[in-house]
């Protein structure tokens, strides 16, 4: 089973677009390059911009299964690759030594667990989407790396599994640590950045179609505004949508002052923010929408 | 790309090094193939195709794209790339900028930026300060990590004890048990590289080098100045001197004016609310002398202060004869602070080791 072929860019931004997500070219790039040369595609992006939403429209794009590994801190082989299902296997030893069967068929595959890794490597074709891979630390970078080298996993009981058509893998970073160079000379690299007014205004009424055009464009301005306001927590994506679906929620088709500061807990999360954001930005903000 | 495109690829990675990003014969390699997959005449395509495959960080950005406008023209639609860049660190991008700018590192005639010439250290100096930093090893204590090892009483390893039972026939006679292990706590420096630390940079920088090499992946170096500027690759180069200079080619502040808060806030925000100051020994080198008004510097040193496990302060005026802290800065974290030393000498840098060791 193999993916489907894109002929151009354009072609994949379109499919993308198709499937929810608006690709800018750098994007577009990117996805269509780790499809036809089967690179791992690593990104980096401030949290918020639509890293691992990427990884989800690229599954639906070749129509391949989404499996996601979430990193964190002193994740290993039995969570990331295989575990082997000890009660199981417990029970069909004593199940064995009453019948007199062969204990070696204690590690076959039906005992076996498949974790993220072996299924994105079994199931083909798949997505394999490693989310945070800054979270785990160096000894399982090195392990991704050996699994990325070879798009096959070798377990001592049982053999090796290939699949017949490798994963297409994505990795997400938020940059808490720098990755090792080895890993990063594997993949292509792209830094997402965060969308002009034009594809975010399209990307909040993508995903609430009932607010309003003229609130969405407000919507859109006030958090590139904030943006720039040096806060702790810059929003993304994400909080702009969910801006504009609180904002809709109260029955807001503009953008008003008590509006703006009845929802700002959808958008900003932090105390120093909120104060910052009400003091230095929204005034010159609402001035400025008229 | 028109007469022998491979070897224009591969001059243009040559110049991409030059500017210090990471284009080696690999991600050259990677670049032409995946320059295969796409439409060369078209110059967005092959910006993309490009910067995908040869650059890794977010640092390489501005300097590819400096590259790649010498190199190919600016035939290329600006924009897009002008609001990557920008976004690249737009927490931080307050007042006058100071994280926006920390990677434009070849830009700007905003300040003088005067690149500092470690060379012109004598070799008497240098060879001495070398062999009494050597024997100096800066580290920080260990931590708990999550993994796990065998041994102990912490709890059951099932794997472990599913094997010893196969080779007992299926009889639990021994429970297999791990224990957690520990790692080392991550150590981040930062040294005031502004005019009135001048003297002491080089010192401080080779005492940073002395920790890189000791923990490579545990240690994270930055200078603060005017702007943030993170040399903990520069640093890793085996050899102090040739550590150095390259730290040198990459810091464009040297001796500069001091924004100490705004550089903090630029570390907090990219690096050290990330991940980075967590549960971290964060040393800050500097005199405390502020240029900006020294309440942002009170606010992030708060802010580290909830971040980190430790903060130690290293100011070489304090071991000056009646040392008392009144610089603004200085004042300002103070609070925050969990131990000033000193650090002017050779004998003091020996004692932060210690204060180290134990923090």
């Amino acid at each position: 089973m193999s993916y489907p072929e894109f002929g151009d860019i354009p072609a994949l931004a379109a499919a993308l677009d198709a499937a929810g997500y608006l690709p800018d070219e750098g994007v577009a790039t990117a996805a269509y390059l780790a499809i036809r040369m089967r690179r791992p595609l690593l990104l980096e992006g401030d949290p918020g911009v639509g890293k691992t939403a990427l990884a989800q429209a690229l599954a639906d794009v070749v129509g391949a299964e989404l499996v996601r590994l979430s990193c964190y801190e002193g994740i290993d082989a039995s969570q990331a690759l295989y575990d082997w299902d000890f009660p199981r296997q417990l029970l069909h030893l004593r199940a064995a030594e009453d019948g007199g069967g062969d204990e070696r068929s204690v590690y076959d595959r039906r005992f076996l667990i498949a974790r993220p890794i072996l299924r994105a490597l079994e199931v083909s074709p798949a997505v394999l989407l490693v989310d945070e891979i800054d979270r785990a630390d160096d000894e399982f970078e090195a392990f991704l790396l050996e699994v990325l080298a070879d798009n096959a996993v070798t377990i001592p009981e049982l053999g090796t599994i290939r699949p017949a058509e490798p994963p297409i893998v994505v990795l997400t970073s938020n940059r808490t640590r720098e990755l090792h160079d080895a890993l990063k000379r594997r993949c292509l690299y792209h830094w997402v950045s965060h969308p002009d007014l034009e594809r975010e205004v399209e990307i909040i009424r993508r995903h609430e179609p009932e607010v309003a055009d003229r609130l969405a464009r407000q919507v859109a301005a006030g958090v590139a505004a904030m943006r720039e306001a040096g806060l702790v927590k810059p929003p993304g994506i994400a909080e702009a949508i969910d801006w504009a679906t609180a904002l809709r929620l109260l029955g807001a088709t503009e953008l008003t002052a008590p509006a703006a500061r009845a929802t700002l807990g959808a958008l900003l999360k932090y105390r120093e923010d909120q104060v910052t954001a009400e003091r230095d930005v929204l005034p010159g903000l609402l001035a400025r929408l008229g | 790309m028109i007469a022998d495109p491979v070897a224009e690829l591969t001059a243009f990675a040559r110049s991409l090094r030059e500017r210090g990003v990471a284009a080696d014969a690999s991600r050259v390699i990677a670049a032409a193939g995946a320059l295969d997959q796409v439409d060369v005449l078209d110059q967005n395509q092959v910006y993309w195709t490009t910067r995908l495959t040869l650059c890794s960080e977010p640092d390489d950005l501005p300097r590819f794209d400096a590259a790649f406008a010498e190199w190919f023209g600016s035939g290329r639609k600006q924009p897009a790339v002008e609001s990557t860049v920008q976004t690249t660190d737009g927490a931080g991008s307050s007042g006058e900028g100071a994280a926006g700018e920390v990677e434009r590192v070849a830009a700007t005639a905003l300040e003088t930026l005067r690149t500092r010439d470690v060379a012109a250290l004598t070799a008497v100096e240098r060879a001495e300060v070398r062999r009494l930093i050597a024997v100096l090893a800066p580290s920080v204590g260990t931590r708990r990590s999550v993994r796990r090892r065998a041994g102990g009483r912490a709890g059951v390893d099932p794997a472990r004890t599913m094997r010893t039972m196969l080779r007992a026939g299926g009889e639990p006679i021994v429970l297999a048990h791990w224990r957690r292990r520990e790692k080392p706590r991550r150590l981040v420096l930062l040294v005031d590289v502004s005019g009135s630390m001048a003297p002491y940079a080089d010192w401080l920088l080779l005492f940073a080098h002395a920790a890189v090499r000791v923990r490579p992946f545990a240690t994270e170096v930055f200078t603060v100045g005017t702007r943030l500027t993170r040399v903990t690759r520069a640093l890793r180069l085996r050899d102090p001197d040739a550590a150095l200079q390259a730290a040198a080619r990459t810091v464009p502040d040297w001796s500069g004016g001091t924004r100490l808060g705004e550089s903090l806030q630029a570390f907090l925000d990219r690096w050290g609310q990330r991940g980075a100051a967590r549960s971290a020994v964060v040393v800050i080198f500097s005199d405390g002398w502020e240029r900006g008004g020294a309440e942002l510097l009170g606010l992030q040193a708060a802010r580290l202060r909830r971040l980190a496990h430790a903060v130690v302060w290293v100011n070489p005026h304090k071991g000056k004869e009646g040392f008392t802290p009144e610089t603004a800065g200085m004042l300002a974290a103070l609070p925050y602070v969990d131990a000033l030393v000193a650090g002017h000498s050779a004998q003091a840098l020996a004692e932060l080791v210690a204060v180290l060791a134990e923090a």
